[in-house]
């Protein structure tokens, strides 16, 4: 059927309005807007990337994908695209895709950890993987095995896993990737807000005065908000101002009208000097806003840097041992001191790290105390700490600083802080999390339309599986957490497994579980949707630590990566459009898509695999007692269980994820007519004799996912009709999403509180000390209903600065051509060609200093290890002088080698951004 | 070792000529410093910039000027082969060289040498490499390039051996042909311009083959590998220096004649002149 | 030449004199030769016409590039990254000149320029790609390189499409200069801005790195020898908005008498003429 172009243009714009009404789009819509083109069917579908969230069509044609187009009527992209977004149809068909499992074997065929991969079959695949698994998990228990996760998890799929690893394997052992990535922003929500994701939407780009950037280089990071920020600056080019607060210039620095070139970690000490104006400036403060909203707070401020606590560990290179060092203790400068000087510190004093084992705790301050914490960071103070480029003079420095205070201080101006890993990796991240919101509470700019601090996610289903979902070691679905009895009782219920199945003690968070390999406390590990040997800082310990002990990796994948390379056993995964699946995005829009072709080679999809491993295991072998630490004994459930009408001899697969409930979601059924599902029923592969498992197991697993959030401010809307929209907002009360959350204008939780225009509603950390700066009182606690935090916390050096062995600051991260450790799009020819390698970014003064050229080869090396990259001054990036960035998408400049695995010891998100490095010539 | 000594020249000269080559393969693939570049323009030991000096003079032609540095290159050159005399070039460096002598082998295989009656009809002046010379100056005048340059088959052979042949095998392949088949000693002998640059120029200089008419069996053996044999009138005759700058000094008529009736002299032109007169 | 006799062409043919023999030999060999240099000429001009060829920076003027290129690959030996390529027979170009193919290798722009100083004839000149540095002294200076332009098929670019691409951009080691980014309102979407690329020939080294970088499927921009991708302004018109555009007509030659068809005629003899 052909549409003409004046029908398509009538029924794409009936569409989008359909779907910004929150409306449901009648099938018949839907199936003009599906047109074919020469037998090639279209379906929506999303893009594999970024957390931006564009969606796109996908054109299939005798069960491979041919095309993809931007989706005219998404909602994020009005059927635009990136360039990596433009070559989704490109990543599948990589020639070295993986079609088979493979494992590391001797010469009869038999597991060998110091063997060549040869192919194997799925079934000896997953028999050695368990026979694996439960030698380890006898020996050590729930804490000695470790799933890597992802925030590129479909959301089906990190339920699936979060499922089996926690109620079936009882272990919390699960992190994915986006601890690398959202970490310090969910710390921050819930400490401030008590419940995660932003409260605004991409809509704010389009209502703002104002956009500062902290840390993002949205121009290619996130390219599809970036032209939507670029539209409005060109829609009213006087009055909407763009500020980019970054370690060096970058591509957005083109458009801004201020940029400001910070040195690493001076944020911190920035937002206390514009928190110190806000409070300071008369009338700049809302009052009103203020008292109604919002309290005072503040924490611990010795609480190291998320290293190891053992800081003479064994496995340290000697080089590294004065950085180890700063975990226990650290010499306060001067500026430290002055910082702090309300805390009674001062210059030389020796700060023991004694509260880097509750670093998240915190209490009630006054606002008298709060502005007296402030004090210090005068414009004076500020201004020669921040100041990142050494080519600028002071004056001007403190000019654009006081440009910017005044730029969030002017009534009537909307702002909108955007912030991305500058603000996320970063070693004191969830506190600049945390600051930004005071900056933008203080101000009453908060939750409106066009004003707010908004946090932009990295990848495609951060927000969607990884926190939503609560892919993370200490985290279960809708944003509650293992620690908590309530939560794990909630959990339990949903699940229908024996109360007190839940291990309630934390799991090893990402860095964590890499430290525990190293020292033996792990064996057993298994990669899903994730490259975490690439993409870890520190990495040469983990190599040695993977390869050279007694342990056991399996990596699903569908490339191989250096994670790959590493492990024992490589199972090959099915991409994105080769199974059923959904995404929650940074503006917490959820978007589902449907099985378009059948995965390539014998490859199955990650839920498959979980479902699959499942079926190795009995009751009996799991739900037993097992002891977790000197105060936590996990207690035998199966008599419980028996109880529940389960037996001992029942697999996980029965209990989890074939119970009665699950079989009732029938497959075919009408959402997926024409459509395959490999999982339900098998495909044309017929893999290993799989015939599918008879029912709708995607759409089981939605189901009793979104129970959870129902609710509780999490609503999501049942999997139907995400199949009839292009994705909705989350909470979807009453089939409607929502746009702004805590303005009881726009979200029906908000106003259901009754607490005024606004309510921050969220139910996490909303009881807590008080106290004044230098700590907590005794006494009552004090209960914030409804109300956000508003902190107060201080400037700290970095545990590694530039010295004269290590002159050079070192920052990683992205390029807009790849895609994270470049798996997929260095794949795609195009792609390749366009950025072939990573170089080192770094200003031409230290180039000629060092008399290297660009192009040059260089060493890059840290006290942890070095990579050879090529110089280059004149590109995209032009870090001031003594600051170097280099990208980490390129395997051959493996420059987490290099990097620091410090982390946030709140939200243990590592910080990519900082550490130090020297030059020489290769 | 007999052979070895009945081939001592060609030996040698192929070492030399496969050495050079290697040299310049080896400065482009390896980046040795020994020799970089190519016949047409090089650097030796990264010191010494060594021209072609027909090249330049062709440039010369098209009204342009090069850089000193290369005039002085070419000059060394020059004065190089000129003091050294006769066309030591095509005989030790040329790389077309091999190839010609691979067809003229060939051709002496089956019998064809300068003691018999041609294969083909086909003749040319070996003149003509002088009208060759000429046209290429006036050529490179009308045209504004080097016109030698641009469709020469050393050039091609040589760039290709170094940069990659393409089609410039066609070129090597047509002239082994011509050599083979149309044409004895058909493109050195005869056509070659750059041979005939190198004959004027060596015409005075000191190396030159010397017979002795009292060894002379008059067997015909240096005639018959001579690939220039009008340079050796006095064989049998009366002993003698060769004159002409045609002379490639290969030495093949030296190692070829059992009765040492040819041996390398260094004598002066005139003092040959007077030899062959008073001989 | 004393033996010319014994080994001659046509020696043999008794029925002619010596002298004539002579003259006809000569009259022949000079028919050779002008047969043979208008083949040769022929092959020659055919190959010099090549218009596209992209040469090594610092390359004097093309024609004179020609002359005094001597074929001997030491700028090619030079490239650091083998980019240049020494035209073999069959690539339809000069044969054994250096030339970039953009798409497959570009010109990275080192810093030392290692090809045009290598050049001992003068055919790439280090003295075009050097200008005063800040304390006046000429210096190697890649950026005043002018390999080529290049030139942006709007059509095909899938910036202006509104694609968020500006590959070449990022790959421009002028960047900010030599390409920026025009930002225009996506009328379609509404919401949205088009980043379109744009080249500054005042910048442009004509390197093709941003040729190499383009995504499309043949590159929607590319570099071209200067010559042909730009047009050239009028003497007679200045623009008045711009004070330093006079510099361009300077050297005016300032004939101004216009010829058209229908001027060119004398006015008297139009005036007289009969008929209307």
């Amino acid at each position: 059927m052909s549409l003409s172009r004046r029908e398509f243009i009538k029924t794409a714009a009936a569409v989008a309005a359909a779907t910004a009404a929150g409306l449901a789009v009648s099938e018949e819509l839907l199936a003009a807007a599906k047109q074919t083109e020469a037998g090639w069917r279209w379906d929506k579908s999303v893009c594999r990337f970024c957390g931006t969230g564009c969606g796109i069509m996908i054109a299939v044609k005798g069960d491979r994908i041919v095309a993809v187009k931007g989706d005219p009527i998404a909602p994020v992209n009005m059927g635009l695209n990136c360039i990596k977004g433009y070559f989704n149809a490109k990543i599948i068909y990589g020639a070295d895709r993986l079609t088979e499992p493979l494992m590391r074997v001797n010469a009869k065929g038999q597991f060998d950890k110091k063997g060549k991969f040869r192919p194997v079959s799925w079934k000896k695949a997953f028999d050695e993987m368990a026979k694996q698994f439960k030698k380890h998990y006898s020996d050590l228990g729930p804490r000695g095995v470790a799933v890597f996760g992802s925030g590129q998890y479909t959301i089906m799929e990190g339920y699936a896993a979060v499922k089996l690893t926690k109620a079936g394997f009882r272990s919390n052992n699960i992190d994915p990737n986006a601890r690398h990535c959202m970490a310090s922003a969910v710390a921050g929500f819930m400490q401030v807000f008590g419940i995660d994701e932003p409260a605004g939407n991409y809509d704010d780009m389009h209502h703002t005065d104002t956009v500062v950037l902290w840390g993002a280089n949205m121009a290619e990071m996130h390219p599809v908000l970036w032209s939507k920020i670029t539209n409005r600056k060109l829609s009213d080019p006087k009055r909407v101002k763009i500020v980019n607060v970054t370690t060096f210039t970058n591509r957005c620095s083109n458009l801004a009208d201020i940029e400001i070139v910070i040195k690493p970690n001076a944020d911190l000490a920035i937002q206390n000097y514009l928190l110190r104006e806000m409070a300071t400036r008369s009338g700049v403060m809302d009052r009103e806003f203020v008292d109604q909203n919002c309290i005072f707070a503040t924490g611990p401020v010795d609480i190291g840097y998320g290293l190891r606590t053992a800081v003479d560990h064994p496995k340290y290179l000697k080089a590294e041992l004065d950085t180890a060092a700063t975990e226990a203790f650290k010499v306060l400068t001067k500026d430290e001191a002055t910082a702090m000087g309300s805390l009674g510190y001062k210059e030389g004093d020796r700060m023991e790290m004694k509260n880097a084992g509750k670093a998240g705790s915190h209490w009630a301050i006054s606002f008298e105390d709060f502005k007296k914490g402030l004090e210090p960071y005068t414009l004076d103070f500020t201004a020669p700490l921040a100041k990142g480029d050494a080519d600028e003079s002071l004056e001007n420095f403190k000019k654009k600083l006081q440009a910017l205070a005044d730029l969030y201080a002017e009534k009537d101006r909307k702002v909108v802080s955007f912030w991305t890993m500058g603000f996320n990796q970063h070693v004191r991240g969830t506190w600049v999390n945390e600051q930004i919101y005071a900056i933008h509470l203080l101000l009453g700019k908060q939750s409106q339309p066009g004003n707010g601090a908004f946090s932009l996610t990295g990848q495609p289903s951060a927000c969607g599986t990884a926190r939503e979902v609560g892919t993370f070691a200490h985290r279960l679905p809708a944003d509650m957490v293992v620690m908590n009895p309530k939560h794990r009782e909630v959990s339990e219920k949903i699940w229908n497994v024996p109360a007190g199945t839940i291990n309630p003690v934390a799991g090893s968070h990402y860095m964590q579980i890499f430290r525990d390999l190293e020292d033996g406390k792990i064996k057993w590990v298994w990669v899903q949707v994730n490259n975490p040997w690439q993409n870890s800082a520190n990495a040469g310990h983990w190599i040695t630590a993977a390869r050279e002990m007694d342990n056991f990796i399996v990596v699903s994948d569908a490339y191989p990566s250096i994670s790959a390379k590493v492990a024992d056993l490589i199972l090959p995964a099915a991409m994105i459009f080769e199974k059923w699946g959904a995404y929650g995005n940074a503006e917490r829009r959820t978007q589902h898509w449907r099985q378009q072709v059948t995965p390539v080679g014998n490859a199955m999809s990650d839920t498959w695999q979980t479902l699959e491993f499942a079926k190795r295991f009995t009751l009996k072998e799991v739900w037993k007692e097992w002891k977790i630490d000197d105060k936590t004994v996990l207690p035998d459930v199966l008599a419980k269980a028996k109880e529940m009408g389960y037996k001992e001899t029942d697999t996980l697969f029965d209990v989890l994820f074939a119970g009665k409930e699950a079989k009732g979601y029938k497959w075919p059924d009408p959402v997926g007519k024409g459509f395959l599902n490999s999982e339900a029923a098998g495909d044309g592969r017929n893999v290993e004799g799989f015939k599918g498992y008879g029912f709708f197991i995607q759409k089981s697993l939605w189901e009793e996912y979104r129970k959870f959030g129902l609710g509780k401010a999490h609503d999501l809307a049942d999997f139907d009709t995400y199949h009839k929209v292009r994705g909705l907002k989350w909470p979807v009360v009453n089939g409607k999403e929502t746009s702004w959350r805590f303005n009881a204008e726009y979200d029906p939780y908000a106003k259901a509180a009754n607490h005024g225009k606004f309510a921050f509603y969220g139910e996490a950390m909303k009881e807590i000390p008080a106290g004044d700066l230098k700590g907590p009182k005794e006494g009552d606690k004090v209960k914030l209903p409804n109300k956000a935090k508003i902190f107060l916390r201080h400037y700290i050096d970095p545990p590694e600065l530039p010295s004269a062995a290590y002159p050079f600051w070192l920052s990683t991260g992205r390029v807009l051509e790849h895609w994270h450790t470049g798996t997929m799009t260095m794949r795609v020819p195009e792609l390749f060609r366009a950025v072939p390698e990573a170089v080192c970014f770094m200003h031409p003064g230290d180039a000629s200093q060092n008399k290297m050229k660009d192009g040059e080869l260089i060493w890059i090396e840290s006290r942890r290890g070095k990579v050879k990259a090529r110089v280059e001054t004149r590109g995209r990036n032009l870090p001031p002088r003594g600051m170097l960035f280099v990208p980490f998408f390129d395997e051959k400049v493996f420059i987490n080698k290099v990097t620091l695995d410090a982390t946030c010891p709140i939200s243990k998100e590592t910080d990519f951004k900082k550490c130090a490095v020297k030059l020489y010539k290769a | 070792m007999g052979w070895l000594f009945s081939n001592r020249y060609l030996v040698l000269r192929r070492l030399v000529q496969v050495s050079i080559l290697l040299f310049f393969i080896a400065g482009n693939a390896l980046g040795w410093k020994v020799l970089r570049g190519n016949l047409s323009s090089s650097r030796l030991l990264d010191a010494v910039t060594l021209a072609d000096p027909f090249a330049l003079l062709q440039i010369f032609a098209t009204g342009t000027m090069v850089s000193v540095e290369a005039m002085l290159g070419g000059g060394i050159v020059l004065v190089l082969f000129a003091v050294i005399g006769g066309r030591v070039f095509c005989g030790w460096v040329c790389p077309v060289n091999m190839v010609t002598d691979l067809a003229g082998s060939l051709r002496r295989a089956v019998g064809d040498d300068h003691s018999s009656p041609a294969l083909s009809g086909f003749q040319i002046s070996r003149n003509a490499r002088y009208w060759v010379l000429g046209l290429s100056l006036v050529l490179s005048a009308l045209l504004g390039v080097a016109a030698f340059e641009w469709i020469s088959p050393i050039s091609m052979l040589h760039r290709g051996v170094i940069f990659g042949m393409g089609l410039g095998w066609t070129a090597v392949l047509a002239l082994f042909l011509f050599d083979l088949v149309v044409l004895r000693q058909g493109f050195c002998g005869h056509l070659c311009p750059l041979g005939a640059f190198y004959a004027l120029a060596g015409a005075y200089g000191f190396l030159r083959v010397r017979h002795l008419k009292d060894h002379c069996t008059l067997c015909g053996e240096c005639l018959k590998h001579c690939p220039e044999p009008q340079v050796l009138p006095m064989v049998g005759k009366h002993n003698g220096s060769v004159l002409s700058g045609e002379c490639t000094n290969c030495g093949r008529c030296i190692e070829v004649c059992a009765e040492r009736a040819m041996r390398f002299g260094a004598v002066s032109r005139a003092k040959a002149r007077q030899d062959h007169e008073g001989g | 030449m004393r033996n010319e006799k014994r080994h001659s062409l046509e020696g043999g043919n008794p029925a002619l004199t010596e002298r004539r023999s002579f003259l006809l030999g000569l009259a022949r060999s000079a028919g050779a030769a002008a047969v043979g240099g208008l083949v040769w000429a022929g092959f020659i001009d055919g190959k010099k016409a090549y218009p596209t060829v992209l040469r090594p920076p610092g390359a004097v003027e093309e024609a004179r590039f020609l002359a005094k290129c001597t074929k001997c690959g030491l700028c090619a030996e030079a490239c650091p990254y083998d980019a240049l390529i020494m035209a073999k027979p069959g690539d339809g170009r000069p044969v054994g000149t250096p030339y970039f193919l953009m798409r497959e290798d570009p010109c990275r722009m080192c810093q030392d320029i290692p090809c045009a100083a290598e050049c001992p004839t003068g055919a790439l000149a280090p003295a075009l790609v050097s200008g005063p540095d800040d304390a006046g002294i000429q210096r190697l200076d890649i950026n005043l390189a002018r390999i080529g332009l290049a030139v942006i098929d709007r059509e095909t670019c899938i910036a202006y499409w509104g694609i968020q691409c500006e590959a070449c951009y990022r790959a421009c080691p002028v960047i900010d200069r030599a390409i920026t980014v025009e930002h225009l309102k996506n009328d379609r979407t509404g919401k949205h801005a088009i980043l379109g690329p744009v080249v500054h020939s005042e910048h442009c080294t004509g390197c093709g790195l941003c040729e190499h970088a383009c995504v499309t499927r043949k590159a929607s921009i590319f570099v071209l020898p200067r010559e042909l991708a730009l047009g050239e302004p009028s003497e007679h018109y200045v623009r008045g908005w711009d004070a330093a555009d006079e510099k361009r007509i300077e050297d005016a030659a300032g004939d101004v008498t216009t010829t058209t068809p229908r001027s060119k005629k004398d006015p008297l003899e139009y005036l007289n003429q009969e008929g209307f």
